[in-house]
C-alpha cells in the first residue's frame, strides 16, 4: 500500500521503515525533513498571527456582503452579532470595543508575507525533490471508496495509527493536506489580495472573477473557517496519534523510540 | 566532521552570506527608487516596505477599476467625522464662498485658490469604489480637478516626492507619493453623483485617492504642501493616520 511509504526525504528512511522492524538503522531516519519542520512552524506562527489580527479586523465591521459593495446601510448576508470596535456599526451592544485595526492590519500583512514566502519555499521544494509525490499525493488505489471509508472509520473511532503510518501520512491526511496546500491557501491569498485597492487596480480581472470586492471579503472569511476547522482536526489527530512523539517528530525530526506508537520500529512485538 | 555536515555547513554559510548581501543590495536599490515608505521603522516596517515596494513595482501606473452608472451605490455610507469646528460652520453658513485651498512648499508659484477658481478648472469624472479599512465599501461618481493639474499650475519642482494635504479639522492630514499625486484618477473632488459634494462626504473639497483606502481620501482639504521629505511633518511617518499607528500606504 502506498501509505506505507516512508516520510523521510533522505535515502536511509524508506528502506528501514518499510521493512519489518527487526533492523534498527545505524543512523536514525528522520520522520520529517528539516525543511518540512522549519516551514511547518513558520506557517504555524504566521497563521496564528493572521487569525488573531484577522479577527480583530473583522470586529471593526462584523458583517458580510456579496458583490462589490456593502456597508451599514445595506443588508448583509451574514451578521456575526458581535460587539464592534466602531460605534457606526449597529450591533445592539451598548459598548464599543477598543480600535485595534492599526497594528492588526500591519501585522496581518507582515504575517501574510511570511506565510506566502514560507509556502512558496515549501511548495517549490516539495515539487522538485519529490516530497509531494512520495508523501502527499495519494496513490490511485488508496482513493477507492472502500479505502477512504475504511480510513474515515478508523479516524471516527479515534483509532491509534498502526505501524504502517508511523512513517507516512494516511490517505485522508494526504487528501486534506492537498486541499489545504493547493486549494485553501491559494484561495486565501487570492481573496486577500483581491481586497487590496492597489492590487485591484493592477489586476482587476482577479477581483471580477471572484465576483467583487465584498464577495472576496466573504470568501476570505469562509475559507478562514475551513482552515480553523482543519487546524482543530489536525491538533486532535496529533493528540490521538501521540502528542509527545508527533510534536517531537515535528520539532527534532526524530521519533521517540519507546513511546512512539504501537508497532514502532523498536517494539515490533507490541 | 563528516562530509555531509561540512557540505551543509558550507552551503548554509554561502546561503546566509548571499541572503545578507542580497538584503543590503535590495535595501539600497529600494531607497534609490523610492520604494521605502515613511513608516518603514519598527517591527512592522519590513512587511510594510514589502507591500509598498511590491505594489509600486507592479502597478505604479495602473488605473482603479471604474464601474457603470448602474453600479453607483444608492445608499453610500458617510463615515463619522470629528466635530467640524467653528471655522467650518462659519464657512458653511456662507455657502463656502470663502473656502480657500493653499498650495505651498516646493512650488515655483505657491498659490491660494478660491473655491470658485478650483471649480472653474477642467474636471475629470470617475465612477470608482471607496473602501474603508474596516471592510465596507460603496461606489460613487466623483468629479473634480485632477491633482496633477494643480501641481502643474503652481509649478511643482522636480524634487517633489510627496504631497502633504490637510483638512480644516485640526491635526488631520495625510500624504501621498508622486505615483498617486500625478495619477490621473487622483482628484480634488468637489462633486459626487452629479451634485455638489455633500458635507458628510467631504464637501466642499475632498482629495480622492481611489487606489488607496478611504482614510487617504481626506475630507475638507484646504492646504497642500509639496515636499521631498516627510520627516518634519508630525511625527515624521507621513500622516495623522500613520502617526496614530495605521499604515501610511493604504493600497492594501
Amino acid at each position: 500500500m502506498n501509505a506505507s511509504l516512508p516520510m523521510a526525504d533522505r535515502g536511509a528512511g524508506p528502506v528501514v521503515a518499510a521493512k519489518p522492524a527487526s533492523v534498527v538503522p545505524a543512523t536514525e531516519p528522520k520522520r520529517h525533513s528539516a525543511l518540512v519542520r522549519v516551514t511547518h512552524w513558520l506557517t504555524t506562527v504566521a497563521f496564528l498571527a493572521l487569525l488573531l489580527t484577522g479577527g480583530e479586523i473583522v470586529l471593526s465591521h462584523p458583517r458580510f456582503y456579496w458583490g462589490e459593495t456593502g456597508n451599514v446601510n445595506m443588508r448583509p448576508w451574514l451578521n456575526l452579532h458581535l460587539p464592534s470596535s466602531r460605534d457606526t456599526v449597529p450591533t445592539g451592544y451598548g459598548y464599543v470595543l477598543p480600535d485595534q485595526n492599526g497594528w492588526s492590519r500591519y501585522l496581518h500583512f507582515e504575517a501574510a508575507w511570511i506565510a506566502v514566502a514560507t509556502g512558496l519555499l515549501y511548495v517549490l521544494w516539495g515539487l522538485f525533490n519529490g516530497h509531494f509525490r512520495r508523501n502527499v499525493f495519494p496513490a490511485a488505489s488508496d482513493l477507492s471508496a472502500r479505502q477512504l471509508a475504511d480510513s474515515a472509520m478508523k479516524h471516527l473511532r479515534f483509532e491509534r495509527p498502526g505501524a504502517e503510518e508511523a512513517w507516512s501520512y494516511n490517505v485522508l491526511q494526504r487528501v486534506s493536506y492537498l486541499v489545504v496546500i493547493f486549494v485553501l491557501f491559494p484561495l486565501m491569498i487570492w481573496t486577500g489580495l483581491a481586497m487590496s485597492f492597489g492590487f485591484d487596480a493592477a489586476f482587476p480581472l482577479a477581483v471580477r472573477l471572484l465576483g467583487g470586492h465584498q464577495t472576496a471579503r466573504s470568501l476570505h472569511f469562509l475559507v478562514t473557517i475551513l482552515l480553523v476547522l482543519f487546524l482543530f482536526v489536525h491538533v486532535v489527530m496529533v493528540v490521538v496519534a501521540g502528542f509527545r512523539s508527533r510534536m517531537r517528530a515535528m520539532i527534532t525530526g526524530k521519533m521517540i523510540a519507546g513511546t512512539m506508537i504501537s508497532g514502532s520500529v523498536d517494539s515490533p512485538t507490541e | 566532521m563528516s562530509e555531509i555536515s561540512r557540505r551543509t555547513l558550507i552551503a548554509s554559510g554561502l546561503a546566509v552570506a548571499a541572503g545578507a548581501s542580497g538584503l543590503v543590495v535590495s535595501a539600497k536599490l529600494a531607497k534609490r527608487y523610492g520604494l521605502i515608505p515613511p513608516d518603514a521603522g519598527g517591527v512592522y516596517g519590513p512587511g510594510e516596505t514589502l507591500t509598498y515596494a511590491a505594489q509600486r513595482l507592479v502597478g505604479s501606473h495602473s488605473m482603479a477599476r471604474e464601474f457603470s452608472r448602474s453600479q453607483i451605490s444608492t445608499n453610500p455610507f458617510a463615515n463619522e467625522v470629528d466635530p467640524l469646528g467653528d471655522e467650518f460652520n462659519r464657512l458653511q453658513a456662507a455657502g463656502f464662498v470663502d473656502w480657500r485651498l493653499t498650495v505651498d512648499g516646493m512650488a515655483a508659484r505657491p498659490t491660494t485658490f478660491s473655491l470658485a477658481e478650483i471649480k472653474s478648472f477642467p474636471v475629470s469624472s470617475q465612477i470608482t469604489m471607496i473602501g474603508c479599512e474596516e471592510g465596507w465599501t460603496y461606489i460613487a461618481e466623483w468629479t473634480g480637478v485632477p491633482l496633477s493639474y494643480i501641481l502643474d499650475r503652481v509649478g511643482a519642482l522636480r524634487q517633489v516626492r510627496y504631497v502633504v494635504y490637510r483638512s480644516i479639522q485640526p491635526d488631520w492630514w495625510e500624504s501621498i507619493d508622486m505615483a498617486d499625486a500625478l495619477h490621473p484618477q487622483t482628484l480634488i473632488a468637489h462633486r459626487m453623483n452629479d451634485a455638489e459634494l455633500p458635507v458628510p462626504f467631504g464637501g466642499p473639497l475632498r482629495l480622492r485617492v481611489p487606489r488607496q483606502l478611504g482614510y487617504k481620501s481626506v475630507k475638507y482639504i484646504n492646504h497642500l504642501t509639496l515636499t521631498d521629505n516627510l520627516k518634519p511633518f508630525g511625527k515624521g511617518t507621513g500622516g495623522a493616520n500613520s502617526d496614530g499607528g495605521y499604515a501610511w500606504y493604504a493600497g492594501i
